[in-house]
């Protein structure tokens, strides 16, 4: 190393605080509102890092840590490979304003040899990174949300209107896992809005149209095909396999069957429903917010329902209202923002008007409420013994 | 006058409105009110007890006034109701 170099190291370090390993890791331990920073290259943070560390390398240093760290005043722990650029790093950030700073003696190695616990990290492949990047670019999801993302299975109830934009947008975004459930066939009638089908699929299973349309558009994507209708019978073979349902089923009979095995195994549900000019969705979480029966404890007659094949739908509302499911659902296994749970969001394609409505748990829900016995209510299904007044679709 | 809302299944019977303008001081006054404007609209909305149908929402501005009064719940002049059954289109 060059003179001027070993004194500009000297001079650093004299100018700032220095703690070895075990000292950071008390310190850490008793001041929860501490930062650990590591300032180290990608590589060196896929080969492992120090527990509740955050990633922000030297290069971006300046121009990132006002972002990660706004508050000035928040004791701040810094280390790299060996305590040299953690050194230059602390003084650039007293120089930022940062008023307790201190740098790791030794590094990452002395913080390892001395014992102390590190993990290694998922990583994102060199595809997947660029891929995914302006997904990682956006703070809140980051590598690490787009790698809770390549964790996540996520079921489709129908492969149809609200289904068809859910596994196109889902596959998109790397959803690991997608179960699409659909025994019905690709019609002609369905390509004016069901835009993850093709004319030269027409006959083909939705479930299996739409497997190849998300296998051309992202490899990263397994799919769990079911051609069949959901049942009572099949439905806790399938259900428990996943962390979120998307409901775009297109009958009373699904919707209320999923709420109510969702609400026994703890899933939340996507719900939304389209008709003509008219869409409304919101985020259902079991016991957190109200679930489906909270809401509606019973389904109309069928001259209060009728349903897309008899009444029709303009074909960009199941995109439109698809995709906010798709937005709910991100969020939900990201875990950030505000999602629909509670809320119910109406939306009127021909004034172009979104309504926003409250939503409340009932406390005589037959599903989730104070008295309820969902175990029972399940059993109900299994027996065929829960009444849909007319309202099923052939 | 209080403004109601209707959904999509029920314009039929209000000759394609969709929404209404209608005098009444409580919700069960204002659906009178919309059954002399629009007949049999009521029987759709009401159990044969005259309670709230429960695969419909009532709501009071943003309210579900199931939690909140039901058919007593009190209504002013500014108020808008929104009548809403469940739906099931997914396809």
């Amino acid at each position: 190393m060059g003179q001027v170099y070993n004194d500009l190291l000297k001079k650093t370090k004299d100018q700032i605080q220095e703690t070895k390993p075990v000292e950071a890791e008390e310190f850490l331990h008793h001041n929860p509102q501490a930062r650990l920073l590591d300032v180290r290259e990608k590589n060196e943070w896929d080969d492992g890092y120090i527990p509740g560390a955050t990633y922000l390398p030297r290069g971006f240093l300046e121009s990132r840590v006002e972002e990660t760290v706004p508050d000035k005043e928040t004791p701040l722990v810094v280390y790299c490979a060996g305590g040299v650029r953690s050194a230059f790093a602390a003084k650039t950030l007293q120089e930022m304003g940062y008023t307790n700073v201190a740098s790791v003696i030794g590094g990452y190695g002395a913080w390892k040899n001395a014992g102390l616990p590190t993990v290694k990290p998922q990583s994102l492949t060199k595809e997947q990174q660029s891929r995914y990047s302006r997904h990682i670019l956006v703070p809140e999801v980051g590598e690490t949300g787009q790698l809770k993302l390549l964790a996540a299975k996520i079921l489709l109830i129908g492969a149809g209107g609200l289904g068809a934009p859910n596994a196109f947008y889902l596959a998109a975004a790397g959803i690991g896992t997608l179960g699409i459930i659909d025994n019905d066939q690709v019609e002609e009638s369905n390509l004016q809005r069901q835009i993850i089908h093709t004319l030269d699929r027409v006959g083909q299973y939705k479930a299996d149209s739409a497997a190849k349309a998300i296998a051309a558009l992202n490899p990263d994507v397994k799919v769990n095909v079911y051609k069949e209708r959901l049942t009572a019978e099949n439905i806790e073979r399938i259900l428990p396999e996943y962390d979120l349902i998307v409901d775009g089923t297109d009958n009373f009979e699904t919707r209320y069957l999923v709420n109510d095995f969702a609400v026994k195994y703890r899933k939340p549900v996507i719900h939304a429903s389209i008709l003509s000019f008219n869409g409304q969705l919101t985020t259902l979480t079991p016991y957190e917010g109200p679930c489906y029966r909270c809401i509606y404890p019973d389904p109309p007659p069928a001259a209060m329902a009728p349903n897309c094949s008899e009444a029709g739908v303009l074909g960009v509302l199941p995109g439109i209202i698809g995709l906010l499911q798709a937005n709910e659902a991100l969020k939900t296994v990201l875990n950030i923002g505000e999602t629909l749970s509670g809320r119910f969001l109406l939306f009127d394609a021909l004034e172009t008007e979104f309504t926003e409505l409250k939503l409340r748990r009932d406390p005589t829900c037959v599903a989730c409420g104070e008295h309820a016995d969902i175990d029972d209510l399940l059993e109900q299904h299994k027996r065929g013994d829960v009444l849909i007044p007319a309202c099923r679709i052939a | 006058m209080s403004i109601v809302k209707l959904p999509p299944v029920l314009r039929k019977l209000s000759g394609g409105n969709k929404q209404v303008d209608v005098e009444g001081s409580t919700i069960g006054e204002i659906l009178d009110a919309l059954d002399r404007k629009y007949p049999t609209i009521k029987n759709q909305l009401l159990t044969e007890d005259g309670q709230i149908a429960r695969f419909v929402n009532i709501y009071l501005n943003d309210e579900d006034v199931r939690f909140i009064q039901g058919l007593v719940t009190p209504v002013a002049t500014s108020d808008t109701i929104v009548i809403l059954p469940a739906m099931s289109g997914g396809k």
